[in-house]
């Protein structure tokens, strides 16, 4: 939400006719007005990229949605839940990251990939790799 | 031992005898089997048993044979040295010795058996528990014949060295006389310096063999996750939901519409898969049919009736393919028309000419190639009754329904008709009788003509998609028109029934009537004609220029005659009567005195007017059923067969036989003019010789 504050203004400042800096606070004041409601309208699970089969997809994509309900504030026991759960269901060797800012380059098996976004500000990657 | 020693010794002999015998053999018989030759050598084996006689043996005389010489033989060895002497320490001087060694070893063999009545024999018996009746007989034979052989060899040999190999002879005996008698028993060892003999077969070489399997397919992804690239993607997604909630609710029916195309193109693109082995199959159709019908093909490029040199005019037809289609088979050939461009295809119309049974029709286009199944094939609703394939682009086919509709087929097409007219679009109202593609007009679009019972002649024009009429001409009948006492002035049509159009002078053509009449038309008057033939009693049901002569015309009709006309004399030139209706007559296409007409009994007439002016020079009946009639018929362009339609749906091909396509014979050395001109000119003769007689009259 930081980042959003500073996108906002960093785009403004471009602007050559915004000078005044009472305009600039109405946006954010505006801005932040939003925030509630795009947080309650961000909370579904966004799947970013997957190449799963439509059943695995699903499946999985709950998992996740379960496992950071559950542990809200500890993304790593919901990573190790996802993990096992994983394992268990579709053979071993899945890695499950999960966070809300990281980069990564990963290698996976084909359809064993799951890429997804929830709760507005999580980013979870799931894929297998043995 | 000598048991042994003599079947060792044996051995050696009948080997070394062998080769030299059997070699003797095979030079005799080198043909012979190998198990012939083997035989043989036994036999030799033992007839020299019997006879071998050294070469330089005595021949003594009876008495000389009895007499008796005493030998005494002594242990001692001749050959020992008598006279050995050793140094003796006790006395210190060398002195003889008393007892000279006798023993000299010529063959010592270690035996692994041991005598049955030995002690230890006795004990592995009483173990095993056998007991033996036969051994006493047989090793006493045994111990007879091991006499001799022992003698001159085993006769000084020491004590403790016979022992063991009397024994062990006396033992292999009874053993092998146990073998051949009792059977199995287990031999005997003994204990001391019995070996046991083993052998190994060839192991199997081992094989490695090794596979791995491919590892499951990976893939690299990457991305950033980071507060701004999750929000942007929520709400390009939020947006994305948004519009596509729009679309539900502005377009429900559409999608049902792309659905339905979908499904529209997922039918086209199955059809296409058809499509691909379509022209394989055609092919292979092809051959078969090229198989089946191989005499056929045969005799339509090389059978010339041979018998026809001795007939003098008469020709013959002989029957070439059928064409049939099942579901044609009740319908009535009611045109044929040769494809100009490909000399093999023709276009069938099926409808029927019977006013009470009228019902759906069809369009057929039969390859000779292919005479079992259409090449093309389009049903329609109504019967058709004619059509005419445009002479250069030979996909259009122009085809005259019995309702009154014409429409234009394009064989690059479906199954629809390209264009058609409607009641709208000035069709007609009368079956429609004939079509005729002609020249394009000034805008280059093309048209044709047709003629219908309703009198009307009507020129038709492709414009982009629709047909634009233009009436050329209406058929009232001369003289017919009645004034009504009221004063109402009603013109009685003319019902045309076919028509032609000159070959040459554009604007010429002829309009055949169901009252019989023929009238002499020009397209540049719409009310008026040229000229009027009173030609027949009964409808005209085909008319048609000579191929090569511009003022000769032909035409037949049911009141079974067929007429030949100069037209500019009203009175015919020929009639001839064929006995029955005739439904069609046609110009040969490469003689100006050649045609032939078809009847309604079913027979094919051919004229030759240069051979014949008075009688056909082929009549022949050409339908299996009696009640068949025959409605039409087309000479080929090029090849010398004609094409004929019965009202059962049937067309059959015909070859004519040389006399009827008989040209001036060649004399040596003098070429025979040829061409158009010729053929005018022989026509020409013909009218001249008929002018006269009918000028003076």
């Amino acid at each position: 939400m930081q980042h959003l504050h500073v996108n906002n203004r960093g785009d403004k400042l471009l602007l050559p006719h915004c000078k005044g800096h009472e305009k600039v606070m109405a946006e954010t004041a505006d801005s932040k007005k939003e925030e509630p409601d795009y947080k309650r309208l961000h909370s579904f699970p966004l799947i970013r990229h997957t190449d799963m089969p439509e059943e695995m997809r699903v499946e999985a994509m709950e998992l996740c949605v379960t496992a950071c309900e559950k542990f809200t504030t500890n993304n790593e026991s919901a990573a190790k839940m996802i993990k096992e759960s994983m394992d268990k269901k579709f053979g071993s060797s899945w890695h499950v990251v999960i966070g809300e800012g990281f980069g990564f380059e990963i290698t996976h098996e084909v359809k064993n990939l799951l890429y997804m976004f929830f709760g507005g500000s999580l980013a979870v990657c799931v894929w297998k790799c043995s | 031992m000598p048991a042994q020693q003599k079947a060792t010794n044996a051995k050696p002999k009948r080997m070394s005898v062998a080769p030299v015998k059997p070699a003797k053999a095979t030079s005799k018989r080198k043909d012979d089997d190998d198990g012939t030759e083997f035989g043989d050598g036994t036999d030799d084996w033992m007839q020299g048993k019997a006879l071998v006689k050294p070469p330089d043996q005595l021949d003594l005389t009876e008495a000389e044979l009895k007499e008796e010489f005493t030998r005494i033989l002594t242990a001692n060895n001749p050959h020992a040295p008598q006279n050995i002497v050793r140094y003796s320490f006790k006395e210190r001087a060398y002195k003889p010795i008393s007892s000279v060694e006798q023993l000299a070893v010529h063959f010592v063999l270690e035996g692994n058996l041991l005598h049955q009545d030995s002690d230890e024999a006795r004990r592995q018996k009483a173990k095993q528990g056998v007991a033996e009746e036969k051994a006493p007989v047989e090793s006493t034979i045994a111990e007879a014949d091991e006499e001799k052989p022992e003698t001159p060899a085993g006769g000084e040999e020491p004590a403790e060295g016979e022992a063991e190999p009397e024994e062990g002879g006396a033992e292999e005996r009874a053993e092998s006389a146990e073998m051949k008698g009792a059977g199995r028993d287990q031999k005997l060892t003994n204990q001391f310096n019995f070996s046991e003999r083993a052998s190994q077969t060839l192991n199997n070489p081992l094989r490695n063999r090794e596979c791995q399997t491919e590892p499951p397919p990976r893939s690299n992804f990457s991305a950033t996750a980071n507060q701004w690239e999750i929000y942007d993607a929520y709400v390009e997604e939020l947006q994305k939901q948004e519009k596509s909630k729009e679309k539900q609710k502005v377009l429900p029916t559409k999608k049902e519409e792309d659905r339905g195309k979908k499904k529209a193109a997922l039918a086209e693109t199955q059809s296409d898969d058809i499509t691909k082995v379509s022209k394989v199959a055609k092919i292979i159709e092809r051959m078969v049919n090229q198989n089946t019908f191989d005499d056929i093909a045969q005799d339509f490029k090389y059978f010339e009736d041979a018998s026809d040199e001795f007939r003098e005019q008469e020709g013959t037809l002989l029957p070439l393919w059928k064409f049939q289609y099942d579901k044609a088979k009740r319908l009535a050939v009611t045109a044929l028309c040769w494809n100009p461009k490909y000399k093999d295809i023709f276009a069938v119309s099926l409808g029927s000419y019977d006013f009470t049974k009228q019902g759906h029709g069809m369009l057929l286009l039969y390859s000779l190639k292919n005479s079992t199944f259409p090449e093309y094939s389009f049903p329609t609703l109504s019967g058709i009754m004619c059509l005419d394939i445009h002479p250069r682009l030979t996909y259009l086919v122009a085809v005259g329904f019995y309702d009154g509709c014409v429409a234009v087929y394009n064989l690059q097409e479906g199954t629809n008709p390209a264009y058609k007219s409607t009641a709208k679009s000035g069709k007609h109202t009368d079956p429609v009788w004939q079509v005729k593609w002609q020249k394009d007009d000034m805008d280059n679009n093309h048209n044709f003509f047709s003629v219908s019972s309703d009198g009307r002649v009507v020129s038709w024009t492709l414009v982009k998609n629709e047909l634009v009429f233009t009436d050329v001409i209406k058929l009232s009948i001369e003289g017919a028109v009645t004034e009504d006492p009221e004063g109402l002035h009603l013109p009685t049509m003319a019902c045309g029934t076919s028509f032609d159009f000159h070959k040459q002078v554009d604007y010429l053509f002829l309009v055949g009537t169901e009252e019989g009449k023929i009238h002499k038309c020009s397209k540049a008057y719409s009310s008026q004609f040229l000229e009027t033939y009173s030609a027949h009693n009964m409808a005209v049901d085909s008319v048609r220029w000579n191929h090569f002569h511009p003022k000769v015309f032909i035409s037949c009709s049911s009141d079974w005659t067929v007429k030949i006309w100069d037209h500019t004399i009203s009175t015919p030139m020929f009639t001839f009567d064929l006995n029955s209706a005739v439904g069609d007559v046609a110009w040969s296409p490469y003689s100006s005195t050649v045609f032939a007409a078809v009847t309604a009994d079913g027979k094919v007439h051919v004229f030759d007017l240069s051979v014949n002016k008075y009688e056909a020079i082929c009549q022949q009946p050409v339908v299996a059923k009696k009640k068949t009639k025959l409605t039409h018929i087309e000479f080929n362009p090029i090849y010398p067969i004609i094409i004929i339609g019965d009202d059962r749906g049937y067309v059959t091909s015909f070859k004519l036989s040389p006399n009827l396509r008989k040209k001036p014979k060649e004399k040596k050395g003098q070429e025979v003019p040829k061409g158009p001109e010729v053929e005018i000119a022989k026509m020409e003769k013909l009218l001249s010789l008929l002018r006269e007689p009918g000028n003076g009259s």
